[in-house]
């Protein structure tokens, strides 16, 4: 089944014969917050760029294309945002290409600007993903009335608690394990200035006891809502050659998707997802991720997708995953550290959060992650997914450059 | 609000509307702070080029440009379209012209509506000048539109501006309407009337057999047409579940109340509810379930336990 439903952009990445190794030399972020009020959707993405441009010590001549993503147009009414905010990224007289692919936007972007680079289409490529959530209201763009439909009944969370429930049921996790994994991230949050969540006071006894929303999600096994963006440059061998700073290489990349519904939909364990996991493996040369891979930046909404996602991902076998989340093994001096910088649960720019992922995992590898790098990390995963489950983006990077 | 027109596919108005707001930054709060005090800015380009509206940053070298400038009220149409029937939220409730009008000391054209008797009163190059909206908050309808206009160019053409004045508006709301006719198409028509009579009809895919419920009229997993239909339920299978503690805005339901994941009796896949007449804290996974109708009700109110005994979680694993 999972062919028949699977897309792959792996014929483009995974073949090594011809192809450009891709390195990430610039990474900036704004200071995640839940409202930006002091500047427009440009200036936002503007100082995000602008960031990354000075990581890398790059000019905008430098640029050859930009690749922008962001979530559906819905939420902040801003019909192709790409056309108005050409000018702020300086992509006059360049190609610009936006990506939808609702909540993994972040990561397929960046997949699709790496792709630019791979191919040789381009040499330096700035790709950027953002969301304003304050100008807008995603639940809102999320559940607009159709005729004849039943109201959506539940909310957000709604949307994923049964599915936490149906992952405590297949595997027997005690209930505890949701709160453990909020309490890591927000404190990991408390490391990484960009961060919007900084809960100074935080203790698991102040998770556990907040309000019970969509048992069995707690209020503080959510994710904000956060304004926000996060800007990357890529580019190739010889650009690489030039960095200043360490360069993070991909190691490997893919996309996968299948129907948000359909007779046989594994929402615990999406099929795609793992074959989307399996694909960057591959690409990588990666036969036991939990021991070849040194940290991961996974994309966690409500806390409890941790431990699913670490089964679907292949950290952990089936049933398994909570057991690495209770032991400590994902906090950030465990021996598989994940989501350093604070997570999802910590900010949550919609269509920037899965190429936070992506530019987390390179800080981890560049060895500039900060308070919250991992000691000596030289391969880190990035991880996206979105849309009801829907579409799933990863990438591999390493401190050294691929193999071949 | 439905109709069935000849062809029995169901449609019905849908209007999609949201007052989303904007930040502005520090040159389009200049800009609209500036409209409120009868004052059209503009900015500086790298180039020497006069731009009006102010970008905040350059359209030739990307540069950061913040150099405001005062342009006059006064300008030239440098094109234009007539509007024969004005749209609601438009400019003007009689029909007029769009125009670019390049003020005098711009080098670009703003986008606006222009008050004329008619096309033939219309023409590039026309002079025109701004007619102010008595009521100005810091929006671009502080111009009520433009109009002919043949006397002395205005001042003010490119004197710096610092654009700072007292109270500046620094977001709009920016409202959205989208009207659609929405249509759910032939198989979701055929389930929505199945429904009008209490019965839940379903299709199967001719290639992998399931059952969809609702219809789609495809199988999404084999990409073919489904037209078999079938009936499923009433009854069916809590597979998953989740206790709503937090009351929606439009949701007229008491908290807690439980939203579960219903496998109904040969569907393939469950399709969601809430469960009722039993207190939120005793149903469970397996839980077997029927459907409660209210009087004109177009979906059944709730589900409800049946009394059978739970179902057994390998009946219903696949199907959460």
């Amino acid at each position: 089944m999972s062919n028949s439903v699977s897309n792959s952009v792996s014929d483009s990445m995974g073949s090594s014969v011809g192809k450009e190794p891709v390195a990430v030399v610039g990474i900036g972020q704004t200071k995640h917050v839940a409202a930006r009020r002091d500047v427009s959707i440009a200036g936002l993405v503007r100082e995000a760029a602008q960031r990354a441009l000075v990581d890398a010590e790059l000019t905008w001549a430098d640029i050859d294309a930009v690749v922008i993503g962001k979530a559906p147009d819905f939420f902040e009414g801003v019909m192709m945002p790409e056309l108005y905010l050409a000018d702020a990224l300086g992509a006059v007289g360049k190609p610009m290409l936006r990506v939808h692919t609702a909540g993994s936007v972040g990561g397929s972007t960046a997949l699709v600007a790496a792709n630019l680079v791979a191919g040789r289409v381009h040499g330096t490529v700035l790709t950027l993903a953002f969301e304003k959530q304050s100008e807008s209201n995603a639940m809102w763009g999320l559940s607009l009335p159709i005729p004849f439909q039943q109201p959506l009944l539940a909310g957000a969370g709604g949307f994923f608690a049964p599915h936490v429930r149906a992952y405590m049921r297949r595997t027997g996790a005690p209930d505890t394990v949701g709160s453990l994994v909020a309490y890591k991230d927000r404190r990991n949050a408390l490391k990484n200035p960009y961060a919007h969540l900084h809960e100074e006071d935080i203790t698991l006894e102040k998770v556990q006891a907040s309000p019970m929303l969509w048992d069995p999600i707690r209020y503080s096994e959510t994710c904000p809502s956060s304004d926000g963006a996060c800007a990357m440059i890529l580019t190739g061998r010889a650009g690489a050659a030039r960095s200043p700073r360490p360069p993070a290489w991909m190691h490997g990349g893919a996309m996968r998707s299948e129907p948000t519904l359909f007779a046989g939909k594994d929402f615990v364990s999406p099929q795609a997802g793992k074959d989307c996991a399996a694909d960057v493996y591959r690409q990588a040369g990666i036969t036991d991720p939990r021991r070849e891979i040194d940290a991961a930046e996974i994309y966690v909404p409500f806390s409890w997708y941790e431990p699913m996602w670490l089964e679907n991902l292949g950290f952990a076998a089936e049933g398994e995953g909570w057991k690495l989340t209770e032991s400590g093994v994902t906090e950030l001096d465990g021996d598989l550290p994940v989501n350093m910088s604070g997570g999802v649960l910590s900010t949550n720019p919609i269509g920037a959060s899965g190429m936070i992922r992506f530019a987390e995992a390179a800080l981890q590898v560049r060895g500039q992650a900060g308070a919250h790098q991992v000691e000596g990390a030289r391969r880190a995963l990035g991880h996206a997914y979105g849309g009801g489950a829907q579409f799933f983006a990863m990438w591999l990077v390493g401190a050294e450059p691929p193999a071949t | 609000m439905a109709s069935a027109p000849s062809s029995g596919v169901l449609r019905a108005p849908l209007v999609v509307e949201f007052p989303f707001t904007r930040s502005l930054g520090p040159v389009q709060s200049a800009f609209l702070t500036g409209l409120r005090e009868r004052v059209v800015l503009g900015v500086k380009a790298r180039d020497g080029r006069t731009l009006v509206p102010p970008v905040e940053y350059d359209p030739v070298t990307a540069e950061e440009i913040r150099d405001l400038v005062e342009v006059a009220a006064t300008g030239t149409v440098t094109t234009w379209a007539w509007n024969h029937e004005p749209r609601r939220g438009q400019p003007l409730a009689t029909p007029f012209a769009w125009v670019l009008v390049k003020l005098d000391g711009a080098d670009t054209g703003l986008l606006h509506a222009l008050d004329a008797p008619g096309p033939d009163a219309v023409r590039t190059g026309m002079r025109v000048r701004v007619r102010w909206a008595a009521e100005r908050v810091g929006a671009i309808t502080d111009i009520a539109c433009f109009e002919p206009y043949e006397g002395e160019r205005g001042a003010r053409q490119g004197a710096p501006h610092s654009g700072e004045f007292a109270e500046p508006v620094t977001g709009i709301v920016a409202p959205a309407r989208l009207d659609y006719t929405y249509s759910p198409g032939r198989a979701q028509t055929a389930y929505i009337n199945a429904l009008s009579a209490q019965k839940t009809v379903g299709e199967r895919c001719p290639s992998c057999r399931k059952v969809y419920v609702p219809p789609r009229g495809a199988c999404p997993t084999c990409g073919v047409a489904t037209a078999e239909r079938v009936e499923v339920g009433p009854r069916g299978t809590v597979t998953t579940y989740c206790i709503v503690n937090i009351k929606a805005k439009n949701l007229d339901i008491e908290v807690p109340y439980v939203y579960a994941h219903i496998a109904l009796d040969g569907a393939d896949l469950a399709l969601h509810a809430r469960i009722a007449g039993i207190p939120y804290d005793e149903v469970r996974m397996g839980l077997r379930v029927e459907p409660v109708w209210t009087e004109g009700g177009r979906f059944p109110d709730h589900y409800r336990p049946t009394g059978e005994p739970d179902a057994d979680y390998d009946t219903y694993k696949e199907l959460i």
